[in-house]
C-alpha cells in the first residue's frame, strides 16, 4: 500500500457520492505521487445501495472513483466491506493482472430519510424475521447481552472502549464524534436504546469516503517508493444466514478469517507478533468481541485488557488508535479509512497526533458485517 | 498458471418459478454444478462468489442470504456487485494469486419476484440529471439503438434477423424460456416500444440460476477433471453518465475484449475464435457487441446477420444458445450463462445445439440499462 486518503466524516455532507469518491481518490493519489493515468484497475467498496438511493451504486460512483474506461469491480459484503475491498484490491495485484490498483470506499447514509436505520429493515429474512420488526440495535443488544452474561462482563468495562476510542479520535482530522472529555459515567448515563445498549455505546451513521492505493513489488521498486506497508495476510469468512441458530458469544467467522490471514502472514503467535489492531467497533462491546475473535485475547479476557490499559494508544497492544468507528464515524464501507488507512499511516509513521509512541511493525485490521455473520481480516507489515 | 471451468450447473430459465424461492433456485444449480465437477463444496472449495445487486434481490445486504444453499457457511464468500462474467474474472484472479485452488461463481435472476421491475431499473439512473426526466429507462436503449443504426448504416431488417435467429435457436435449447418460431416479418411487425426497438427486439425477464466451478490447473489435475480453459478475461466501464459516454460503439466491450485477447494471445479474433455468445438483450446489442469485439468490421454485422453468417449453420455462429432473446433476460446471470454455453460447446456437451469442431469461443456480457459496463472471456478447449 503506497497511499491513502479520506474525507471528513459527518452526519450529512453536501457532496454527492461521486464527489466524495473524487475527494478521497484525489487525496490518495496525491499522497502516493500518482495520477489517474498510473492506475490500472479500480475496486469500489460500498454497502447498501439504498443509503445513497441509487440502484447499481457501483456504476454511479465509478467515474468519481477514477474508473472511466478502466476495469472496475465493486464488492459488497455488508459491514465487512471496509476491510474486504482491500482484500479484493490485493487479489487484483497479486494475480499479476495489475500493477497499480485504486480501492475507493464510499457511503452516503444521509440521503436516506428519515433515518438510515430504515434501510436495515430490509436485511432480515422476509418470512422468519421481518414480521418481528427487528432492528440492528435490538439484535446487537442480544449479542452484547449474551457476551456479558457468559463472561460476567460489566457495562463499565465495555464503556471504557467508547471512552478510549472517542478520546483517541481527538487526534483524527476527519472525526465526527471525537470527545476529549467523555467519561465512563457519560456512557452509563446515556439514553437506553435497547438494554443493554445505550446511546453512547453506538457509532453514528455518517457520510464519507476513503481510498487507498495498492501497488506491486515491481512498481514500488522501480519507482523507489519509500512510504509503503505490505499486505502480508488476508482472510474472509461468512457464517450461516440463520443467526438465530448460532451462539453469539464468539464470532467464529472472525476467528476463521483471522486464522487464514495469520497463516498467510506466517504469524503463529498473534498475541506476540501483532503490535496493534484496528478491529471493527460499531458498538463498544464489538471491539472486545472482535479482539477475542482475532485471537488477541482469550475468551472473556478482552474487558480485562481494556480495564488494565493494555489497549490504550500507549499500551502494550494499542487497539483502535484511529479512534475507530465510535470516535471517527461509521459510513459503513468508508470506515476503510480507519481500519486499513490507519494501519498504513501508523506503519509509515504518518499518523500525526495519533502515532503510537513506540515502534510498530505489524498491524491487523478487521471488519464485520451482515447478520452478525461476516469477518474480513487484513494483516499489514511495515 | 491456468484457470479452467470444471463444473457447470444451470436450472431451466422460466418466466416464473413459483415453486422455488431464490435459495432453492440456487441450491438446484449449485447441486448440479457440484455433481458435474464431482466435488464436495464443504471440503473442496476455497472461495464462493455471488454476483448480485440488492435491488434485484429485494434485500438490503444480499450476501447474507447466500451461504447455506451454496455450501458456503463458515467459508470465504463474497458478493461481486456485477455481472456473472465480472464474478468469473474475480474468481480467476483469486486463483491466480495461488491462495485459492477451487472457486465457485454463482449468479441468478428471480425477476418474477420483483413487483416493480421497471422501477428498480429506473432507480439506477443518475438521480440528479436523468431520473427526474421521468422517461422509462428503456428509452436509453431506444436512443442508443437509433444512434447505432445511423452511425453504422445498419437496417431495421438486420435487427429482425437477430430476433428471428435467436428466438428460433431457443427452440433447440431445453433451458430456454422463450424459444419461438419467429420470423423476421413478425419481428418487423411487432409493436413499436422504444423506437426503433419493437416488442420482439426486447428480451423478456426470466428466472434462472447458473453456477460454475473453477479450478487451477493443479487442482483440476488432482480432481481428474477435463477443464475448459479460461484463456483470457477482461472487463471495463465507459462513463456511467449518459451525457459523456460513447453512444454508438460499445467502448466498454472493446476495451474488455482488448484485455481478454491480449491475455489469451488472440491476435486475429475473427479467425482465432470459432463462435460467440454475446449480450443481445436488445437485438441491436448483438450487432454492436460483435463489432466492438472485432468479430465484424464496423457497420458489417448487420449485413452479415441478414446473410446468415451468424446462424447455427453459418460461418460464425452467434448465440446458438438462443441468447437472451431466446432464453430470457436473467439479469446478472446473463454473462455467466454465456460462459456456461461456450464451455458446454467446447466440451461437446451442447446436445442438439452442438457446433462441430469448435476449439475457442468468446462469451461477452453487458450490465444492462443504464450501465456502460461489460466483460469478455475467451474460453478454449483442452489440453
Amino acid at each position: 500500500m503506497i497511499g491513502a486518503g479520506m474525507t471528513l466524516f459527518r452526519r450529512r455532507l453536501q457532496e454527492t457520492g461521486k464527489e466524495m469518491c473524487f475527494e478521497a481518490t484525489k487525496m490518495a493519489l496525491d499522497s502516493a505521487g500518482l495520477t489517474r493515468a498510473d492506475v490500472d484497475m479500480v475496486v469500489c467498496g460500498t454497502a447498501p445501495d439504498a443509503f445513497d438511493g441509487v440502484a447499481m451504486k457501483g456504476e454511479y460512483l465509478l467515474d468519481g472513483s477514477g474508473g472511466y474506461r478502466k476495469p472496475c469491480t465493486r464488492v459488497f459484503t455488508g459491514g465487512g466491506t471496509g476491510v474486504f475491498s482491500t482484500i479484493a484490491g490485493w487479489w487484483h495485484v497479486a494475480s499479476g493482472l495489475a500493477d497499480v490498483v485504486l480501492v475507493v470506499n464510499e457511503e452516503k447514509m444521509s440521503s436516506c430519510q428519515p433515518h438510515p436505520q430504515s434501510v436495515f429493515a430490509n436485511i432480515w429474512d422476509p418470512i422468519l424475521d421481518r414480521p418481528l420488526k427487528p432492528n440492528l440495535v435490538w439484535i446487537f443488544a442480544m449479542e452484547m447481552n449474551r457476551y456479558m452474561t457468559v463472561y460476567g462482563v460489566k457495562k463499565e468495562d465495555i464503556a471504557r472502549v467508547a471512552v478510549k476510542n472517542k478520546r483517541n479520535a481527538v487526534g483524527h482530522p476527519c472525526a465526527q464524534l471525537a470527545d476529549p472529555n467523555i467519561t465512563v459515567d457519560d456512557v452509563l448515563n446515556s439514553e437506553v436504546m435497547a438494554w443493554p445498549v445505550q446511546r453512547l455505546d453506538i457509532s453514528p451513521p455518517s457520510d464519507g469516503a476513503s481510498a487507498v492505493i495498492l501497488a506491486s513489488e515491481d512498481f514500488i521498486r522501480k519507482r523507489r517508493i519509500k512510504d509503503r506497508a505490505w499486505i502480508s495476510g488476508v482472510g474472509w469468512c461468512i457464517d450461516s444466514t440463520m443467526w438465530t441458530d448460532r451462539d453469539l458469544v464468539f464470532p467464529e467467522y472472525v476467528a476463521r478469517a483471522a486464522k487464514h490471514a495469520y497463516k498467510m502472514a506466517k504469524i503463529d503467535a498473534p498475541r506476540r507478533q501483532i503490535d496493534f489492531a484496528e478491529p471493527y467497533d460499531p458498538f463498544d462491546y464489538k471491539e472486545l468481541h472482535h479482539l477475542e475473535g482475532l485471537l488477541l485475547a482469550d475468551k472473556g479476557e478482552a474487558p480485562v485488557l481494556t480495564r488494565e490499559g493494555v489497549t490504550e494508544r500507549d499500551g502494550k497492544l494499542p487497539v483502535c488508535p484511529s479512534g475507530g468507528l465510535l470516535g471517527v464515524g461509521n459510513p459503513i464501507a468508508a470506515t476503510m479509512g480507519m481500519k486499513i488507512g490507519e494501519l498504513f499511516w501508523q506503519l509509515t509513521g504518518q499518523a500525526g497526533k495519533r502515532q503510537i509512541p513506540h515502534e510498530v511493525h505489524t498491524g491487523v485490521s478487521q471488519a464485520w458485517g451482515d447478520l452478525m455473520q461476516y469477518g474480513s481480516v487484513v494483516v499489514m507489515k511495515g | 498458471m491456468r484457470v479452467g471451468i470444471i463444473g457447470i450447473g444451470m436450472t431451466a430459465f422460466r418466466p416464473s418459478t413459483p415453486e422455488y424461492n431464490w435459495k432453492e433456485l440456487m441450491f438446484e444449480a449449485a447441486s448440479r454444478a457440484y455433481a458435474d465437477a464431482a466435488i464436495n463444496p464443504r471440503e473442496d472449495v476455497d472461495s464462493f462468489i455471488t454476483c448480485a445487486e440488492d435491488y434485484y434481490e429485494g434485500f438490503g445486504i444480499f450476501d447474507e442470504f447466500v451461504p447455506d444453499q451454496l455450501g458456503a457457511a463458515l467459508r470465504p464468500t463474497c458478493t461481486v456487485s456485477g455481472d456473472g462474467l465480472q464474478g468469473l474474472a474475480n474468481a480467476c484472479m483469486q486463483i491466480q494469486t495461488g491462495l485459492v485452488d477451487v472457486a465457485v461463481v454463482e449468479a441468478h435472476s428471480k425477476a418474477s419476484d420483483v413487483v416493480t421491475l421497471d422501477g428498480v431499473i429506473e432507480h439506477a439512473l443518475d438521480p440528479i440529471w436523468n431520473k427526474p426526466l421521468g422517461a422509462h429507462p428503456f428509452v436509453v436503449a431506444g436512443l442508443e439503438a437509433d444512434a447505432y443504426l445511423r452511425a453504422t448504416r445498419t437496417t431495421p431488417k438486420a435487427l429482425a434477423a437477430v430476433v428471428a435467429k435467436n428466438r428460433r435457436n431457443g427452440l433447440r435449447n431445453p433451458l430456454a424460456a422463450y424459444g419461438a418460431a419467429v420470423d423476421a416479418d413478425q419481428a418487423m411487425r411487432s409493436e413499436e416500444r422504444f423506437a426503433p426497438l419493437r416488442a420482439l427486439d426486447i428480451s423478456n425477464p426470466a428466472d434462472g440460476c447458473v453456477v460454475l466451478v473453477l479450478a487451477s490447473d493443479r487442482a483440476a489435475k488432482k480432481l481428474h477433471s477435463n477443464p475448459v480453459w479460461i484463456r483470457g478475461i477482461g472487463w471495463a466501464s465507459d462513463s456511467p453518465s449518459l451525457e459523456t459516454r460513447d453512444w454508438t460503439g460499445a467502448t466498454y466491450a472493446r476495451i474488455a475484449a482488448d484485455m481478454a485477447y491480449r491475455l489469451a494471445k488472440v491476435r486475429r479474433p475473427a479467425t482465432d475464435i470459432d463462435f460467440a455468445e454475446v449480450d443481445d438483450r436488445f437485438s441491436y446489442k448483438e450487432l454492436q457487441h460483435l463489432e466492438a469485439l472485432g468479430l465484424a468490421k464496423k457497420g458489417e454485422a448487420g449485413t452479415r446477420v441478414v446473410r446468415g453468417d451468424y446462424g447455427a449453420d453459418g460461418r460464425f455462429p452467434v448465440n446458438v444458445s438462443g441468447g437472451s432473446l431466446g432464453c430470457g433476460n436473467v439479469f446478472e446471470a446473463t454473462g455467466l450463462h454465456r460462459a456456461a454455453e461456450v464451455a458446454l460447446q467446447l466440451r461437446g456437451d451442447a446436445g442438439v445445439r452442438q457446433l462441430d469442431g469448435v476449439r475457442a469461443g468468446v462469451a461477452q456480457s453487458w450490465r444492462f440499462i443504464p450501465s456502460a459496463t461489460g466483460a469478455v472471456a475467451v474460453l478454449g478447449a483442452g489440453p
